[in-house]
C-alpha cells in the first residue's frame, strides 16, 4: 500500500512540476496578447526575485540585517554598462561581463562585510543604509575630474545581450509565433533564475547554510564550536551581494539605460519588503513575496485608474498614491498575522512564536 | 564508541598546562595567578563558590576572554590569544552553564553544526554538488546519530532543540561538544537542574566518554558527582587557587571549607 502510495506521491509531484514548466514557458505569449509591457513586467519581476534571492542569503540564512543592498545591483548594472556601451566604446559579450559584474559586486561585499563584523542588528542596518547611499552618490559624482559614470545623465545605448549575430533585442519569428525582444529576454532570465534557485537551495542545505544559521542562532556558541564566523559572514555579503551584481547586469542589459536615480534607497527597501513578506530564509516563500510586489502593483497601476474612471467620472486618487496605501497596509497586515511570512521557513516560524509557548 | 579525532597525542601526560593565568575586569581582578594542569584520560574538577571565577577560566580557556597575564598551552602548543574557533579546531570543546543550543533548530542539524570544524565542503563544493561533498556529507550525518545515540537521545533527532526536555538539551551540548572532535571537553555545570536519576545518567554517560578516550573538566556544584566522578579537583575561591587534588583531600582542606561556609580560619 505505502509503496503504492509513495509512487502515486512521486508521480503527483513530477505532474505538478511539468505543469509549472508549461505554465512558465507560455506566460510570456499570454502576456503578449495583453501588451508587451507586461512581458517587461515579468522581466523586471524575474530580477527582483533574483535579488530577494541574493538578499535572502544575508538577512534570511545568516540574519545579517541589510539595507543597502541595492548597492550590489547598481554595482553590477555599471559594470555591464561600462564594459558594453558606447561609453568607453567597449562592448564585450554578456556571458563574460554578467560574472564580471558578479565578481566585482562581490569584492564589494566583502568591503562592505569586512568593517560591519561586529554590528548587529539595528547597527549594522544603519552602516549599510549608509553604504548604499555612499555608492549611489559616487555614481552621481563620478564624471569629474576624469568621466567615469557620466553622473546624473546616466549611460545609455547600452549593448542588448547577444550571440554573434543573434541579439535578445530584435524581433523574430520563430515556428509561426512572434518573439518580441522581451519575450526572448524572459526565457533567458528565467533559465537564469532556475540555476540561481538551485545554488540558493543547494547552498542552504549545505555545511556553509548550517554555519549560517548557527551564527544567526547564537553566535557564541556557533564561535565556540568552531565555526569562523569573520569568514562565514563575509562569505555570505559576498554571495548576496553576487546575485544583486548578476541581477544588475541583465537590468542594464534590457533596459540599455541605467542612471544612479535607478539605485536609491526605496529599492533597497522593496527587495527587503519583498524577503519579509514572502518569508525570510524560505527560497520559495521568497520567490513567492518577489513576484507578487512586482504584479499587483502593476495590476493596481492599471485597474485602479480605469475603475475610478467608471465608478466616479473621474479620478479622485492618483494611482501611484493608491499602490503606495495599499502596500502600506498589506506590510501592516502581514506583520500582524503572518509575522513570519506567506510561507514561512519553519525555523522562522519557531523564533517568532511566543516563547511562553514552549517552556512546556 | 571511541572518539579519537583529531589524532590522540601519543602516550599519556600533560594535555592541559595553564600557568600565573590574569583575567581582569576594570578594576577586579578574576582570576589571579591560576595555575595547573590537566592529564590526559583524566577527569579533571572545578569547584568553588559562586563567583569564585570558575566560568571566567573557561571563557579564558577557551579563547572567550583573552588572558591578561600567563597562558596555557595545549597538547604542548601556546593556544593563548587565539580565537574561540581556532581553539575549538585545536580540539577543546565546552558547553555553556546557561544552556546554548541553537533553539531554532533540530536536535540533529545541531549536532551536524558541531561536526563544521572538522570538515572542509566550501561554497564551490556546496554548489557543485562534488562526490567528496556529498560524501561528506552522509558522513556528517552519520556521525551525528551516533553521537545522539550515544548521549542517549537517538529519538529526539527531528525535535526542535529548545523544546526538548532540560536533561536532553544538557545532553544534546554535550553531543554538539563531541561532534567536534575534542580532546578535552570542558562542562560548565552540566548537572545543573537535573534530578536523581538524571546526574546519575550524566555520571555514566561522562565515564563512557572518559573511557572512549575524552579528557575532562568539569565545572559542577553538585558535591556527590564531582566527588564520585572528578580524579583530581581544583577549587578556586576568589579568583585564586586555594586547593588541588584528589576529592577526597580537598574536602577535608580547611580553606576549602572556608571558603564555601565563610568566616576565618580559627
Amino acid at each position: 500500500m505505502r509503496g503504492v502510495n509513495m509512487f502515486a506521491k512521486t508521480q503527483a509531484k513530477w505532474v505538478g512540476v511539468a505543469l509549472i514548466a508549461i505554465a512558465l514557458i507560455a506566460l510570456p505569449f499570454a502576456l503578449a496578447a495583453a501588451g508587451t509591457a507586461w512581458v517587461r513586467i515579468a522581466n523586471l519581476a524575474i530580477l527582483f526575485v533574483f535579488l530577494s534571492l541574493g538578499l535572502n542569503i544575508v538577512v534570511g540564512f545568516a540574519g545579517l540585517l541589510d539595507l543597502g543592498y541595492i548597492a550590489f545591483y547598481a554595482v553590477g548594472a555599471y559594470a555591464y554598462a561600462l564594459l558594453a556601451s558606447p561609453h568607453f566604446d567597449l562592448h564585450f559579450p554578456f556571458w563574460v561581463i554578467l560574472p564580471i559584474g558578479g565578481l566585482v559586486a562581490c569584492l564589494f561585499g566583502v568591503l562592505l562585510g569586512a568593517p560591519t563584523l561586529k554590528l548587529r542588528g539595528d547597527y549594522l542596518a544603519i552602516v549599510t543604509l549608509g553604504f548604499g547611499e555612499i555608492v549611489r552618490i559616487f555614481l552621481n559624482n563620478l564624471s569629474q575630474p576624469v568621466n567615469i559614470t557620466n553622473g546624473p545623465q546616466g549611460i545609455s545605448r547600452i549593448d542588448p545581450f547577444s550571440f554573434g549575430s543573434f541579439s535578445f533585442s530584435d524581433n523574430e519569428n520563430f515556428f509561426g509565433l512572434a518573439f518580441s525582444g522581451p519575450i526572448k529576454y524572459y526565457y533567458i532570465l528565467l533559465a537564469l533564475l532556475l540555476l540561481a534557485i538551485v545554488v540558493n537551495l543547494r547552498l542552504q542545505h549545505s555545511r556553509i547554510g548550517r554555519a549560517w544559521e548557527a551564527i544567526r542562532e547564537d553566535e557564541v556558541a556557533a564561535r565556540a564550536m568552531g565555526i569562523d564566523t569573520t569568514r562565514i559572514k563575509l562569505l555570505a555579503f559576498a554571495m548576496g551581494a553576487s546575485f544583486g551584481g548578476i541581477a544588475g547586469g541583465m537590468f542594464a542589459a534590457i533596459q540599455g539605460f541605467i542612471s544612479p536615480e535607478s539605485f536609491v534607497l526605496v529599492e533597497s527597501i522593496m527587495v527587503l519588503s519583498m524577503v519579509v513578506l514572502g518569508g525570510m530564509g524560505n527560497i520559495w516563500g521568497v520567490v513567492l513575496g518577489a513576484v507578487l510586489l512586482s504584479f499587483v502593483p502593476e495590476l493596481l497601476r492599471y485597474t485602479v485608474e480605469p475603475l475610478q474612471k467608471s465608478l466616479f467620472g473621474r479620478s479622485i486618487i492618483e494611482p501611484e498614491v493608491i499602490r503606495m496605501l495599499l502596500f502600506g497596509l498589506a506590510l501592516v497586515l502581514m506583520m500582524l498575522y503572518r509575522p513570519a511570512g506567506l510561507l514561512p521557513s519553519a525555523v522562522r516560524k519557531r523564533e517568532l512564536a511566543k516563547p511562553d509557548a514552549d517552556n512546556a | 564508541m571511541p572518539n579519537r579525532e583529531p589524532e590522540q597525542g601519543t602516550g599519556d601526560g600533560v594535555l592541559l598546562e595553564c600557568a600565573g593565568l590574569d583575567k581582569r575586569f576594570g578594576g577586579v581582578l578574576a582570576l589571579a595567578e591560576v595555575g595547573f594542569s590537566i592529564d590526559r584520560g583524566e577527569i579533571y574538577g572545578l569547584i568553588g563558590p559562586n563567583g569564585a571565577g570558575k566560568t571566567t577560566l573557561f571563557n579564558a580557556l577557551t579563547g572567550i576572554y583573552g588572558c591578561d597575564a600567563g597562558g596555557f598551552s595545549f597538547d604542548g602548543e601556546p593556544l593563548a590569544g587565539l580565537r574561540p574557533d581556532q581553539i575549538a579546531a585545536r580540539g577543546i570543546a565546552r558547553t555553556f552553564q546557561n544552556i546554548r543550543l541553537f533553539g531554532n533548530l533540530s536536535a540533529l542539524d545541531n549536532v551536524m553544526i558541531g561536526r563544521h570544524v572538522r570538515t572542509r565542503a566550501g561554497v564551490f563544493g556546496a554548489i557543485l554538488r562534488t562526490r567528496a561533498t556529498l560524501e561528506e556529507e552522509a558522513a556528517i550525518e552519520k556521525r551525528a546519530l551516533e553521537l545522539l545515540d550515544y548521549v542517549g537521545i537517538a529519538a529526539r533527532g527531528n525535535d526542535v532543540a529548545r523544546q526538548l526536555p532540560y536533561g536532553d538539551q544538557r545532553r544534546l551540548e554535550i553531543a554538539r561538544a563531541l561532534a567536534t572532535g575534542p580532546k578535552l571537553l570542558a562542562l560548565d555545570e552540566p548537572a545543573a537542574g537535573m534530578n536523581a536519576t538524571e546526574t546519575l545518567e550524566l555520571k555514566k554517560l561522562l565515564q563512557r566518554v572518559r573511557t572512549d578516550g575524552t579528557t575532562i573538566l568539569l565545572i559542577e556544584h553538585d558535591m556527590k558527582l564531582v566527588m564520585g566522578l572528578c580524579d583530581r579537583v581544583l577549587v578556586l575561591d576568589y579568583g585564586r587557587r586555594i586547593a588541588e587534588g584528589a576529592p577526597r583531600e580537598v574536602q577535608r582542606d580547611p580553606r576549602v571549607i572556608d571558603a564555601y561556609l565563610g568566616g576565618t580560619v580559627a
